[in-house]
């Protein structure tokens, strides 16, 4: 049977993401959610997560949060206090601002992300059409990318979405950086920023290139990537999952319904 | 569980000859790894793979000793070893002949990781102003190609670099994406250090946990439940199955095979979504622990081991069509190739080594997990070497990997009993291997019994990148996205 036919086959595999919630989206463990912020014992907590995700502040009134953006999903908190900490499906993962990964969030959290938000849709208005990627790898795993690669095929089909990958910094709209932020490639990193015109929007996909995750920081590696460029959208993750990221990217250029526009 | 290898003392002033020695009894070198310790002294360990097990040839260099005659020498698949060694720790191997940095520049003279050595290392500067390909002389033309590429790479550096009328040379450069990741070993506890282990190199996340596992079940000398053993196939054939998918992918889009890119992305999503299914994550990350597994598969084999067949015969046909596409084959037939001499002197591992017709798999060598109860056979190409009969192998490794997963997820009892077996850090040092998609990964884990005093990754991708340069010998630029891809490296898990 000659390709094109065989293209045709299983008909439309395409996500229905964000116009609607996908299936597959919801039953994805996406995000670690603390059930009781306030437990009677609170002790040892911190100590449980690899990379210091769990915090429990301030030591007057003790209140436990997650900080999504160090949070590896390694699940050893779900399974040792169950009752404190649990899955959720949520795929919505991504924020404008850093302190926003922290949940739950304080009064005051909520006011600064809706200012980041503003801030931020002021600045890319111009950009709704269709809009051109660069990624940057400054020191990923390699499942980052193979996450991302996943996004440009008929299953998330990025291109239906008005965006597309661009050979050159210089037609470049979104830069997306995967990694700690290694030295190897800061230079790199700051050049392809600094080539992309204005406006521009810089994704930190993934834990490692939010916080520098277990990896990060070391002699080479950096505690994140918002240390060599300034950063507009966090996309947690270990790696983060194709919604996650497309999350992150309509979030990014201003084109997420508004229903979906939670944080 | 792996007894600890036998170990072979000699002097540094020997340890060449001693490396050769082994090689002409039939041995392959796997790994030259180095290692500090506090009062300035190093260790140098040989890895030698002979029929069915590893063994270690072992030197000591005195605090202050920071020159030895280079096993590069004498054996020339030394070479990359010596030139991370340098960087890593200073040492100068005499007689090496090109002692260029690989994993990380640094100036002479300027601090050194010296991975093995406690306490934490101040950030680096890299020296990468002097490195050969930047500076270029008359008749002489380099052309750099990357690390930031177009599309979504990883970052490594090429640079093809033509001489007058000769050959062009490829060089390539690694040191972007150095991470620090055996220091960081160190600082972590044993259950923490097996999550690090699944980042080294992401797409083989459960190689690397298994590898890294089997060397703590070693030192702890515990046993792993029968059922355990088999969720660990089960997951790295998936795993396999995943990434050598990836790499046919890769092929189908530089060759412009937008349909069958398309399609084969959609199968290689499906088996994604199965794995997150199976263990609620997209590259098995938390499977393995410790002793066994962290648990039985989230949904019940028998439903497993139906939609794995619902997913190969969908794939197969894709495949089958693939490869009586003439133009695709075309592209693939003699480009890009590792001459059976090369690959077996230099020691290929993995689907590039079987692609040059070299009998080389950890599965059928040295079995471990449940291989043997399942009768892997492993499958060898022909001599061919080219970037075609690379995805053969893979090919075939595929239906092989897919036969695994079901036998083992079909072999599975429910009685009761655990997942996994208790075990403390034990103290010693161990080699342990296993097949990773990308071929052979060693582990050196070295413990006190308190803490983890060397972790050494060997990664099949460093070992095949040193050869990439072997096998682009001649070709045309535009036919290296084949070459690349048909050699599947992980630069992640190239300088770690
Ligand atoms: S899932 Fe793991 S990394 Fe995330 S908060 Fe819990 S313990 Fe920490």
């Amino acid at each position: 049977m000659p390709w094109v036919l065989r293209g045709l086959r299983d008909g439309i595999v395409t996500s229905g993401y964000p116009r609607r919630a996908d299936g597959y989206g919801i039953g994805f463990r996406g995000a670690v959610r603390v059930l009781d912020p306030e437990p009677a014992r609170t002790s040892g907590l911190p100590e449980l997560c690899p990379t210091g995700a769990i915090l429990v502040e301030p030591a007057e009134a003790p209140t436990v949060r997650i900080d999504r953006g160090r949070c590896i999903l390694c699940g050893r908190c779900v399974g040792t206090r169950p009752d404190l900490f649990a899955f959720d499906p949520l795929v919505e993962v991504a924020t404008s601002s850093r302190r926003a990964l922290v949940v739950p969030e304080t009064p005051e959290d909520d006011d600064e992300v809706l200012r980041i938000r503003v801030q931020l849709a002021r600045r890319v208005r111009a950009l709704r059409r269709s809009v051109h990627i660069r990624h940057v790898d400054a020191g990923s795993d390699g499942a980052e990318e193979a996450e991302i690669a996943a996004l440009t095929g008929p299953i998330y089909d990025l291109e239906r979405l008005g965006m597309f990958f661009t050979a050159t910094p210089r037609h470049a709209d979104v830069l997306v950086v995967t990694g700690t932020g290694t030295t190897g490639m800061a230079d790199e990193l700051r050049r392809t920023f600094e080539a992309m015109p204005d406006p521009k929007v810089v994704i930190a996909c993934g834990t490692d290139a939010t916080s520098g995750g277990l990896v990060g920081p070391s002699y080479s590696a950096g505690g994140g990537i918002w240390e060599l460029v300034p950063v507009d959208v966090f996309v947690p993750g270990s790696p983060p999952s194709p919604f996650s990221l497309l999350h992150g990217l309509l979030l990014a250029v201003g084109l997420l319904p508004a229903a979906r526009r939670s944080r | 569980m792996s007894a600890p290898q036998p170990v072979l003392r000699t002097t540094p002033g020997e340890l060449a000859e001693s490396v050769a020695a082994g090689i002409r009894q039939g041995g392959r070198l796997a790994a030259l790894v180095a290692s500090g310790r506090d009062n300035g002294s190093h260790v140098l360990r040989a890895i030698l793979a002979t029929a069915g097990r590893l063994a270690v040839i072992e030197s000591s260099l005195s605090p202050g000793v920071e020159v030895y005659p280079a096993v590069t020498a004498l054996v020339p698949g030394a070479t990359w070893y010596e030139r991370e060694i340098h960087d890593l720790f200073g040492l100068v191997p005499r007689g090496h002949g090109r002692l260029d940095p690989l994993v990380l520049p640094l100036a002479d003279g300027a601090a050194r990781p010296r991975p093995g050595a406690s306490g934490a290392p101040g950030a680096v500067d890299l020296a990468v102003a002097g490195l050969p390909g930047h500076v270029t002389g008359e008749g002489v033309f380099t052309i750099p190609y990357g690390p930031v590429r177009s599309g979504v790479f990883e970052s490594v550096q090429y640079l093809v670099e033509t001489v007058g009328e000769e050959i062009p040379h490829l060089r390539t450069r690694v040191y972007h994406k150095h991470r620090g990741i055996e220091r960081r070993f160190q600082e972590l506890g044993m259950d923490d250090a097996v999550l690090l282990a699944e980042r080294v190199e992401g797409t083989a996340s459960v190689a690397h946990a298994l590898a890294f596992c089997q060397a703590l079940e070693a030192l702890a000398e515990v046993t792993v439940p029968r059922r355990a053993a088999l969720v660990r196939v089960a997951h790295a054939e998936l795993e396999r199955i995943v990434t050598h998918l990836d790499s046919v992918i890769r092929h189908t889009e530089g060759a412009g095979q937008a349909v069958a890119n398309a399609r084969l992305s959609v199968h290689k999503e499906r088996l994604l979504r199965l794995r997150a299914r199976l263990c609620g994550h997209r590259f098995g990350r938390g499977v393995v622990v410790i002793g066994g597994v962290s648990g039985p598969p989230l949904i019940a084999p028998s439903e497993a081991v139906g939609v794995t067949t619902t997913l190969e015969r969908a794939l197969r046909a894709d495949l089958d069509a693939l490869m009586s596409t003439p133009s695709f084959l075309d592209r693939l037939r003699g480009t890009g190739v590792l001459p059976a001499e090369v690959a077996g002197a230099d020691g290929a591992v993995g689907p590039v080594a079987r692609g040059s017709g070299i009998d080389t798999d950890v599965r059928a060598e040295r079995p471990y997990a449940a291989y043997q109860e399942l009768g892997f056979v492993a499958r060898i190409g022909s001599s061919d070497g080219d970037a075609l009969e690379r995805q053969r192998v893979r090919l075939d490794e595929i239906a092989t990997s897919f036969e695994l997963v079901r036998h083992a997820l079909g072999t599975l009892d429910d009685r009761d009993g655990p997942w996994s077996a208790e075990a403390v850090l034990g103290a010693g040092t161990v080699v342990t291997s296993v097949e990773a998609p990308q071929g052979e990964l060693l582990y050196l884990v070295e413990s006190n019994g308190t803490a983890l005093v060397r972790v050494k990754p060997r990664t099949a991708s460093f070992q095949n990148l040193s050869l990439l340069s072997e096998a682009f010998r001649g070709d045309i630029f535009t036919d290296f996205v084949f070459i690349e891809a048909s050699f599947g490296v992980s630069i992640a898990g190239v300088s770690l």
